[in-house]
């Protein structure tokens, strides 16, 4: 079978999830199944398919599972965003034809991915001007303290989520041309391998900038998720496992620091050690305690989609932000461990298909982009379960694909979209003398 | 380049691991904790959604009933107010629960931990939980109100061969819909009194079915006798010298009766009173911490070993010393001989039944243990049988139906008396207590309790 058509075929499964889950949801709220389960299954099925007729003509041999998993993804998001409020659900699925625009977009504008090296430094720049956007007088807002939003009149976005996107190209990049440079000009020096300072310069520009992130945007979960993508492309660059011991204790450092010297940071991690504490259990606590709570309810099986409480009986919230940051903690109060568990199996089925891209690719700089793009992904996914399940701190990134959040569908759907052109590439069948099949 | 990336996955598959290692933390090994976190409000707002099962007397008067609010949410209501508050208890958001709401909460609240149950949650939560049919009469425990007068005491009654709790009266009693000003201590399961004479009911249990002594053995009845060393004095000094043991129960001689404990010794003693069911919480359907043990109590209210050097077994054997019992203890022991020797456990609840009628769970009866013979049994109903007609216990006398029982008047020491009745007809058994009386007998003041009790149960 055609890679295309076992993605046509993947994608029954998330059509038949999106119209169980909203029929459950009716059959909560009202007691009768109306046609409306019925209507939203179908223009969903209608979006995917547009999707997928799209890819058989412009990337024919990408991987096939990549478009339909995420489609797992935004579909179970719809359901459970639906289920917490249907306004939110309706702008969200215009977010996802919107998504869906931009992914088509960037398939036809980078056709080739060499035009992204020669944008590097541009790109780059834009990077680190929106990550640092959010702390421009005027249009930055802060929520719970740390800095994550911009709001230009009636527009508000996160530019956290494209910049993540831009910092990865620029690495891929970068690195593509120093790898060499970094691995053969390292001196060994105490049994450590110390790799040359005037390359290495760069990358310790990233240091910083994670850094300046925790003072800045004074948010240790978005740091860690760029910090540790950029670790993990220097390690597949550089396969030198002490470079990354490295970066890891020099990020550590600056983390130790910043936690017992910025009061913000400090209180984030007071909080997490100990979320029940009477001084802050009703306050800043109040996220974390209200999310395991909301998980305790949930058991092995869930309360059941739609049976899961969201509010006391005198309006107050028991599960803060459900749509975007405890998104999980309403996943898990209502569908259980096992639910859980499932969204956790897509995320990872999908970093593997992200993971393989790499392999399979041909060229450095695509191999890095795969696995810098997969790696930046699979940690924004730990950095929030892990906040919400109180594995780190609690911070503001939104779950891909699922939370509520137009900044983020888009972003993402751009992040799918250069990982299929790396893959189109990759699978391409050798043609005439041309041909180049990296793997077997 | 590719090690790295299979590296880099495998240190992915770990990450992911970890969360669903901690998502288990918090949904199942750790989730009891975080349910009972005084910060948790999640669960008592969740139970105000669920229309909690109704508690009905044995004759289906409504014990609690729901009251809807807004927002589909219920309150309880209980019609029958402080008339049964000791047994049913209350549920609250702010107190929690007690009694029969505590209990079997789960029913209560539709909650079932079985396979169907796990089943039934995945289509949604139950929404109306399961009915509670007691045991409890409605006469009776207003009976059991009436005598008690207000003084505080306790009067329980038992079915004799299911063990089934017709009666569980305690004053003071509260006010079920105001938790936060209720004094819960129940008098029934919880007050620890000296048992007095009704405890030789338990010695005569030991002396007849170890084979040591007869209902025509003969004890020494003599006033000013030495026990353990130091003289006792028997009710109004007087002497009775030789007796058998029938008279010696009849009239209620504690210096008989001691030497008969002192004869058996602590080993025997102690024996017994485990059958019996003192040492132990009552197998009861009610919360553990609202119910204590009976037993010899140490100076820092800690349980003696009946062996212990400290147990004056003598004085033990006539309920005085370091002996202290519950109303429900006693009731047990009135139920064991009436049912020929068999103790049964006490039960609040009859059975359990679901919105749609059908019964789920009946937990009568069940037996708890054979504490004597029946023949001993059969003695023993006999000679309690004098008392009331001819003895201490004539107050308790019935038209047209035997009633056995034993008295007890129980020096506290500082002047009052804890005044105490057992007994039994063919069908109930019951006790009578009344804590800290000037004045009065157990014969005089508690007896007549009993009969109205047993009385209004249709005797």
């Amino acid at each position: 079978m055609s890679a295309r058509n076992r993605e046509l075929l993947a994608l029954v499964p998330a059509s038949l999830l999106l119209t169980a889950g909203f029929a459950a949801i009716f059959i909560q709220e009202s007691e009768v199944l109306s046609d409306v389960s019925l209507t939203y299954g179908a223009i969903f099925l209608g979006l995917c398919f547009a999707g997928h007729l799209f890819l058989r003509f412009t990337l024919p041999d990408a991987d096939p599972y990549m478009f339909p998993l995420t489609a797992v993804l935004a579909c179970f998001g719809l359901v459970v965003i639906y289920r917490i409020d249907e306004e939110l659900a309706r702008e969200q699925a215009q977010w996802f034809v919107l998504g869906l625009g931009l992914f088509a977009a960037t398939i036809l504008l980078v056709r080739d991915l060499r035009v992204l090296e020669r944008y590097r430094y541009t790109i780059a720049l834009a990077g680190l001007v929106l990550l640092f956007l959010p702390r421009v007088p005027g249009i930055g807002q802060q929520v719970n303290g740390a800095y994550l939003g911009v709001g230009i009149g009636p527009i508000s976005f996160q530019p956290a989520e494209f910049s993540k996107i831009a910092i990865i190209i620029f690495l891929a990049s970068y690195l593509r041309d120093t790898r060499q440079v970094l691995v053969q000009g390292s001196r060994r020096f105490l049994g450590v391998t110390i790799p040359p300072l005037k390359h290495f310069g760069p990358l310790l520009v990233v240091w910083g900038a994670a850094m300046l992130m925790l003072v800045f945007i004074r948010d240790l979960g978005s740091s860690l998720m760029y910090f540790g993508g950029f670790l993990a492309l220097l390690y597949v660059a550089t396969n030198r496992l002490s470079f990354v011991t490295i970066g890891l204790v020099l990020f550590g450092l600056g983390a130790w620091f910043m936690a017992s010297t910025v009061s913000h940071v400090q209180d984030r991690v007071d909080i997490w050690l100990d979320p029940f504490n009477p001084r802050w259990v009703e306050k800043e606590g109040y996220q974390i305690a209200q999310s395991l709570f909301a998980q305790a309810d949930g058991g092995l099986f869930g309360t059941g989609l739609g049976a899961s409480l969201l509010r006391g009986p005198n309006g107050e919230s028991l599960i803060p932000a459900p749509h975007t940051d405890l998104i999980y903690a309403v996943i898990t109060s209502e569908l259980g461990l096992v639910g859980a568990c499932g969204l956790i199996l897509v995320y990872m089925m999908l970093a593997e298909r992200g993971f393989r891209t790499a392999m399979l690719a041909s060229d450095s700089f695509s191999k890095l982009l795969a696995a810098g793009l997969s790696a930046v992904f699979a940690l924004q996914v730990f950095v929030i379960v892990g906040g919400v399940t109180r594995v780190i701190p609690l911070t503001g990134v939104t779950l891909p694909f699922v939370s509520y959040g137009g900044s983020s569908i888009l972003a993402n759907f751009v992040l799918l979209a250069l990982l299929l052109l790396v893959s189109d590439r990759a699978r391409r069948p050798a043609r005439g003398a041309a041909g180049r099949r990296g793997l077997r | 380049m590719n090690k790295p990336v299979v590296r880099l996955f495998a240190l992915v598959i770990v990450l992911f691991g970890v969360l669903v290692a901690f998502t288990s933390r918090w949904t199942v090994f750790e989730a009891e904790a975080l349910r009972d976190n005084p910060n948790n409000r999640r669960l008592l707002f969740e139970e105000q959604l669920i229309k909690r099962g109704i508690i009905r007397a044995a004759d289906g008067q409504v014990l609690a009933g729901n009251r809807p609010l807004p927002g589909e949410r219920f309150e309880r209501r209980y019609p029958t107010g402080e008339l049964f508050s000791h047994p049913v208890g209350y549920t609250s958001l702010e107190r929690g629960r007690i009694g029969l709401e505590e209990f079997y909460n789960d029913p209560l609240t539709g909650r079932r931990n079985d396979a169907i149950g796990a089943l039934e949650r995945l289509l949604g939560p139950q929404k109306v939980g399961d009915d509670l049919r007691t045991t409890l009469s409605t006469r009776a425990q207003q009976a059991a109100y009436d005598g008690l007068g207000g003084r505080n005491g306790a009067v329980v009654a038992l079915d004799v061969k299911s063990g089934a709790v017709r009666v569980m009266a305690a004053t003071p009693t509260f006010d079920p819909t105001d938790p936060a000003n209720a004094d819960t201590f129940n008098r029934a399961t919880q007050s620890l009194l000296a048992p007095g004479s009704t405890m030789k009911v338990v010695t005569a249990a030991a002396a007849l079915d170890s084979g040591r002594f007869t209902p025509n053995s003969t004890v020494d009845g003599s006033n000013g006798k030495a026990i353990s060393g130091t003289p006792l004095e028997n009710f109004g000094g007087e002497d009775f010298g030789q007796v058998d043991l029938t008279t010696a129960l009849t009239n209620s001689i504690n210096t008989a009766w001691a030497s008969v404990g002192e004869a058996l010794g602590k080993e025997t003693m102690g024996e017994y009173l485990r059958k019996f069911g003192f040492y132990e919480d009552p197998p009861m359907d009610y919360p553990d911490d609202q119910m204590v043990p009976s037993g010899e109590y140490g100076p820092r209210g800690r349980l003696l070993s009946p062996t212990s050097d400290q147990v004056d077994v003598g004085r033990m054997a006539i309920g005085q010393d370091k002996l202290q019992v519950t109303p429900l203890q006693m009731a047990t022991v009135a139920q064991t001989v009436a049912n020929g020797g068999v103790r049964m456990e006490p039960r609040l609840v009859e059975k359990v039944v679901d919105p749609d009628g059908r019964t789920i769970d009946e937990p009568l009866p069940e037996e708890a243990e054979r504490v004597m013979s029946r023949e001993s049994a059969d003695q023993l109903a006999l000679m309690m049988r004098n008392v009331v007609e001819q003895g201490t216990g004539t107050a308790a006398q019935l038209e047209g139906v035997d009633v056995s029982g034993k008295t007890g008047t129980a020096e506290v020491g500082d002047g009052t008396d804890n005044l105490w009745f057992i007994g039994f007809t063919g069908r109930f058994a019951v006790a009578a207590m009344l804590e800290r009386q000037t004045g009065g007998t157990g014969g005089g003041n508690a007896a007549p309790i009993a009969a109205q009790v047993l009385q209004a149960l249709g005797e």
